[in-house]
């Protein structure tokens, strides 16, 4: 760029300088630019800046006319450099995000997709039902002592579900130990361990020696009732039953009892359900069972039937998810692929 | 229980025109689930039709055809006579048979059609027993004569042979053993349906062939009960009849009425007197042996086997008796293992004359056992385990002797006996307003009197209570509540409301119960799948992850997979290889779940188990619960394939060890637990690739890479990270009362500490020098690179840990800061042989 030299200060030679400097600045294009044109026209050896540094020399008499002459003039072209400079360091911006703009339909995921198993999903939310209730979770261990198993709950030494086809016995057999075949076993324990009343469901994996097919597995879950406490009646289960089907099924659900036989309950009821919102319609489905707890597990816990009394029920986790959510194949459930899970998520 | 509706129909009315539908809803509201439908499945036209001549052709394929000229009805120039061909040659000239003309469907289904055949047009079908699903006869057509019947030509033989009949089948419970019979299901459809009921235990028809208890004692057949080794104090023998039918004609044929009921009921017809047994099992719900008494040595005794004694049952197997099995014995020893199978040697054959009836009442528990130990359920053990009527005996045998007679051509001998010791059902109390309390509806008085009364009870009233007598079919009706369910049931437990209890407050989820869902949730959100294996394992399968003993199955499904689950890797490593298998290559896979974990040298399992309905003192609870193997809750994950997809922009990410130890930081935050990371040993890890992980100075669990060599073996990809905690230990030592410290909003100053140490030396140690080192103004130590190569020996690495530095009280001055620095790098080249890289 050219710069003439000034000699003295003069009208003239500010308005040159001025004007020159104005030209620069309106010249520029981008950063590089800018910082060439600021040590050219703002800088130590700018025009401008000598016209300054020769005010020392000029008379007294001028000196403030000459001053406010060059410092208007240094004035003008500071201002018009930073309108520039603003304009350009946005234009750069602008340009820069231009470049860096992206195809965000084909930005890749560095999440893997994880998920729960319905399963376990269903559980929660079923226990939850009960948690909401002030109901509490109770919990035993899968692999039982045959009392807690089968005598507490009432079966009879000779019962058929003792025998071996059913149930998985640990070697040895007279150890008297097996693979839980229901959740009952924690009814049992619930009344043993907890002060009256008891309020509680269990839900947990239980174990019977069925092969694995498309509607049986050896390993499955369950979730079991328990209410102990006095003036409890068979309403109460209904309306309990009720509660939770209208919590999973949504509030046309209903509940419907048929007379059942089970060991541990009498009266004793097979439980349906109304499933409102059934794919294919609304229909009945077979649930779980049901029934007043037996005097007999209350005696064997120590509680006295004649004082305390209520209800139990218990349903397959394998089975609401067959019927809830539309499956067939119980193969699905057992077999651990992920797309199985996957297809849920965290939600069931 | 399969129930032929004609047969109902004898003891309860029913509408003409009931559907078998509206018959199960009717059980169904009384307790009895539906199971099924059966039917014929002949439909269309089968008419009896009469052979009039046949023309014997023998065809190239060796066969001989006959052509036949059938009459099947008609009068003059309406006569219909049919040409059908017949490969059977079991019949003559003038044989009235069954003719499905064109038109009709046999079962199968088996439509019927005038077709060519042999070159000619069959015109219809001549049937065989089994075309008509009357049986397995097949060996020739079905011969009317054979059944003793002369029918019209023409006549509809469907309804002749009962094929238009039905059955509907129900699910019968455990305790209502009194149901196997039409005598008890008819009862319960009258409950339903509120129709009028017939027992046909009372059936006047039956008065003449009674026994005769007048006749005296040259009357009575010897029979001896003697049981010296009763079961939990039961005498085998509650009740026991027994009749003689002489002169019966074991050539006659088994009506078709009874053939088609038993057909439906799902039993074989197999010959007349069998069949007459059958039958009257099934209607009176007793189980009905019959003897060829001529074979029979002397009386009879029912006793217990003697240790050793054989007996051939009626199947041809030589069985060794069990001390315990009640048999049925004459002179000559057992023939007859009581109430489950009889002998081969008195069996009722094509010779059989004289029939000694045996109608017997036996210990339920008895014939369970018996049955279970020879592996022989039977329709008559099936009674005897649940229950049957101990006065029916009587009855039963009566009406066999009633169908010998009538059907078989026999005569009823004065000779018999009849024993009866049964416990009949105790009278209950059932106290003023019970039922109500039990069950929330309001009955009236009279509701709960007709219910009991309904189903056979005797109810008198006592001072504020009934006093309630069972029937004697009714050994399930043992207490009050038994007797609730019964009036629950019949007045329908539609009648009972829905009202919701009211439950104490409760406190919710336990802390290990809400944390168990936190570390499942933390990991899926992380991206990893949860799934649940099966706890079977082979004996490689928990030697490779554990070792000492494991718990063992005496009956597995699979013999090769009796253990249960030391560890839940076997289990994830089967479900990874199946998706493999399936095409899933990138695997996250984790598992929440119990293990079994004996300890060695202790003897699991208790002693006798506690007797009768009273709570176990508290040292038989405890000894019962002691003898149960501790079974933690464990987590496990299991990582293939890549960690990160390949996508634009990036390349694949491996799953490796990191993946497992990120995964071990997942938990432990969902815990609030402070895991660190050592080296470890693991015999199916990588050497190299194997950490430790422990809380404080406890070892919590394992994280690495699977030894390859395994890897291959189990069919997975060389590179597959495992990692497993011991989730029980970690809730019990994670933080419970969280103490905030006050947030330093201090300026920081950060620092790069570059430290050349032997390649073998653990980071971690360096990092826990370098963080001792530096004392209390260093705020967090990260460790960022790990440089090996040039500039560097070859058995050294450069570790750079990036520092930051705080003050609580000033702004820090760079000087302070490579002070603290300098610190570091000197503990840690004092502890770790470190040198600074400049």
């Amino acid at each position: 760029m050219l710069v003439s030299e000034p000699t003295e200060i003069t009208e003239q030679s500010v308005a040159t300088a001025v004007d020159g400097a104005l030209f620069a600045i309106s010249e520029v294009a981008n950063a590089a630019d800018l910082k060439a044109v600021r040590s050219a026209h703002t800088g130590e050896s700018s025009p401008l800046a000598r016209l300054n540094g020769m005010l020392r020399d000029v008379p007294n008499d001028q000196k403030a006319a000459l001053g406010k002459l060059v410092g208007q003039a240094r004035g003008r072209v500071n201002a018009a450099f930073a309108a520039r400079e603003a304009e350009v360091l946005v234009a750069e911006e602008n340009a820069r995000l231009e470049s860096e703009s992206i195809d965000v339909t084909a930005v890749g995921s560095r999440w893997r997709a994880g998920a729960r198993h319905p399963l376990s999903l269903l559980m929660e939310q079923m226990s939850d039902t009960f948690i909401g209730m002030g109901w509490e979770i109770a919990e035993g261990p899968e692999l039982e002592n045959e009392w807690f198993n089968f005598d507490a709950m009432n079966f009879d030494e000779d019962h058929p579900a003792r025998a071996m086809q059913d149930t998985f016995f640990i070697d040895p057999v007279d150890s008297h130990l097996v693979l839980r075949t229901h959740t009952s076993p924690v009814q049992i324990r619930s009344l043993l361990d907890r002060p009256l009343p008891v309020y509680v469901v269990a839900p947990g994996r239980v174990f019977r020696t069925d092969e694995l097919d498309a509607t049986h597995t050896p390993v499955f879950h369950q979730i079991e009732g328990l209410a102990i406490d006095k003036g409890l009646t068979m309403a109460h289960l209904r309306g309990t039953l009720e509660h939770l089907a209208r919590a999973m099924f949504g509030e046309d659900a209903q509940i419907r009892l048929r007379p059942n036989y089970f060991p541990f309950t009498e009266p004793s009821a097979e439980m349906d359900v109304w499933q409102p919102h059934a794919k294919g319609g609304a229909r009945w489905v077979e649930w779980g069972g049901c029934g007043m707890v037996n005097t007999n597990i209350l005696r064997a816990a120590g509680i006295d039937p004649d004082v305390y009394q209520g209800f139990a029920f218990g349903m397959g986790i394998e089975r609401t998810l067959q019927f809830r959510n539309d499956m067939n194949d119980m193969r699905d459930m057992v077999e651990g692929d992920v797309r199985f899970s996957q297809q849920f998520g965290m939600v069931v | 229980m399969r129930l032929p509706v004609s047969w109902l129909r004898e003891f309860v009315t029913l509408p003409d025109d009931v559907t078998a539908e509206q018959l199960l809803a009717d059980f169904v509201r009384v307790g009895f689930e539906e199971e099924d439908i059966h039917t014929f499945g002949v439909s269309g036209p089968v008419v009896v039709g009469q052979v009039l001549e046949f023309t014997p052709e023998p065809q190239t394929n060796g066969k001989t055809i006959n052509w036949c000229q059938v009459d099947v009805g008609g009068q003059g120039e309406e006569r219909d006579i049919r040409g059908i061909v017949c490969g059977a040659h079991n019949f003559v000239v003038g044989d009235k048979v069954v003719v499905s003309l064109p038109g009709a469907i046999l079962p199968g289904p088996f439509p019927i059609a005038a077709r060519k055949t042999y070159g000619h047009v069959s015109d219809g079908m001549i049937a065989s027993a089994r075309e008509l699903g009357l049986g397995e006869e097949h060996d020739g057509i079905l011969r009317l004569a054979t059944l003793g019947l002369d029918p019209a030509v023409g006549t509809d033989a469907s309804a002749l042979l009962g094929l238009d009949d039905f059955a509907v089948e129900i699910n019968v419970t455990p305790d209502r053993g009194y149901a196997f019979s039409i005598r008890g299901a008819a009862r319960e459809l009258s409950h339903s349906t509120g129709a009028s009921y017939r027992d046909p235990a009372e059936s006047p028809a039956l008065d003449r062939y009674a026994r005769n208890p007048s006749a005296g004692p040259a009357a009575e057949f010897p029979v001896a009960i003697d049981d010296r080794a009763p079961i939990r104090g039961n005498v085998g023998a509650f009740a026991f009849t027994t009749r003689v039918v002489r002169n019966v004609d074991p050539t006659l044929p088994t009506p078709p009425w009874m053939v088609s009921r038993l057909a439906l009921a799902g039993i074989r017809s197999i010959s007349l007197i069998v069949d007459i047994t059958n039958y009257v099992m099934w209607e009176l719900g007793q189980p009905i042996h019959g003897y060829d008494l001529d074979k029979v040595v002397g009386g009879l005794v029912v006793r217990r086997a003697a240790p050793g004694e054989k007996l051939v049952t009626l199947d041809n197997q030589t069985r060794t008796l069990d001390p315990e099995d009640l048999v049925i014995a004459d002179d000559s020893g057992a023939i007859g293992l009581a109430g489950v199978m009889g002998g081969a040697a008195t069996e009722i054959g094509s010779t059989t004359h004289n029939v000694l009836v045996e109608a017997g009442n036996f210990d339920p528990t008895s014939v369970a056992r018996t049955a279970r130990r020879h592996k022989l359920p039977s329709e008559a053990s099936k009674r005897y385990e649940r229950g049957v009527d101990p006065l029916v005996t009587e009855p039963a045998s009566a009406r066999v002797v009633q169908l010998l007679v009538e059907l078989a051509g026999g005569t009823a001998d004065e000779l018999g006996s009849s024993w009866l010791a049964a416990k009949l059902p105790s009278a209950i109390e059932l106290p003023d307003g019970f039922v109500s309390r039990l069950i929330g509806v309001d009955y009236s008085d009279a509701e709960i009197i007709d219910s009991l009364e309904l189903i056979g009870a005797r109810v008198e009233a006592g001072a504020g209570e009934l006093i309630v007598t069972p029937p004697s079919w009714r050994p399930d009706l043992t207490d009050r509540a038994t007797l609730v369910e019964e009036v629950a049931r019949i007045i329908g437990y539609d009648r009972i409301p829905a009202v919701l209890p009211v439950a104490p407050p409760g406190r919710g989820l336990t802390r290990s119960q809400r944390l168990r869902r936190s570390v499942s949730n933390a990991l899926a959100a992380a991206g990893t799948t949860e799934v649940l294996s099966y706890p079977f394992l082979s004996r490689k399968q928990i030697d490779e992850f554990s070792d000492g003993q494991a718990i063992a199955l005496a009956n597995p499904l699979d013999a090769e997979a009796p253990f249960l689950r030391k560890s839940l890797l076997p289990g994830l490593l089967e479900i990874a290889r199946r998706n493999l298998s399936r095409g899933l290559t990138d695997l996250a896979l984790f598992e929440v779940g119990v293990v079994f974990l004996p300890e060695d040298g202790v003897t699991y399992g208790s002693g006798p188990l506690p007797v009768g309905d009273a709570r176990p003192s508290d040292s038989k609870l405890a000894e019962l619960n002691g003898g149960i193997p501790p079974q933690p809750w464990h987590v496990a994950a299991v990582f293939t394939g890549d960690a990160v997809a390949k996508q634009p922009g990036l390349g694949a990410v491996p799953a490796g060890i990191a993946d497992a130890l990120s995964a071990v930081d997942q938990v432990a935050a969902a815990l609030a637990v402070d895991v660190r990371v050592a080296r470890g040993v693991h015999p199916s890890l990588h050497p190299g690739r194997t950490a430790e992980l422990w809380v404080g100075d406890r070892s919590v669990g394992f994280a690495g890479e699977l030894l390859p060599v395994l890897a291959h073996e189990l069919d997975l990809p060389r590179v597959v990270a495992v990692v497993e905690l011991d989730l029980d230990v970690l809730i019990e030592l994670g933080r419970v009362d969280a103490s905030a410290t006050p947030i330093n909003t201090m300026p920081a100053a950060t620092q790069d500490l570059s430290l050349v140490v032997g390649s073998d030396v653990p980071a971690a140690d360096v990092l826990a020098s370098v963080i001792a080192g530096a004392g209390e103004l260093l705020e967090s130590a990260v460790l960022v690179d790990d440089y090996r190569g040039s500039g560097l020996g070859e058995h050294e690495k450069s570790l750079t840990f990036a520092l930051r530095f705080r003050a609580p009280d000033r702004t820090l001055t760079a000087a302070e800061a490579t002070d603290s620095k300098k610190a570091a790098a000197a503990l840690a080249a004092s502890r770790n042989g470190a040198t600074v890289r400049e």
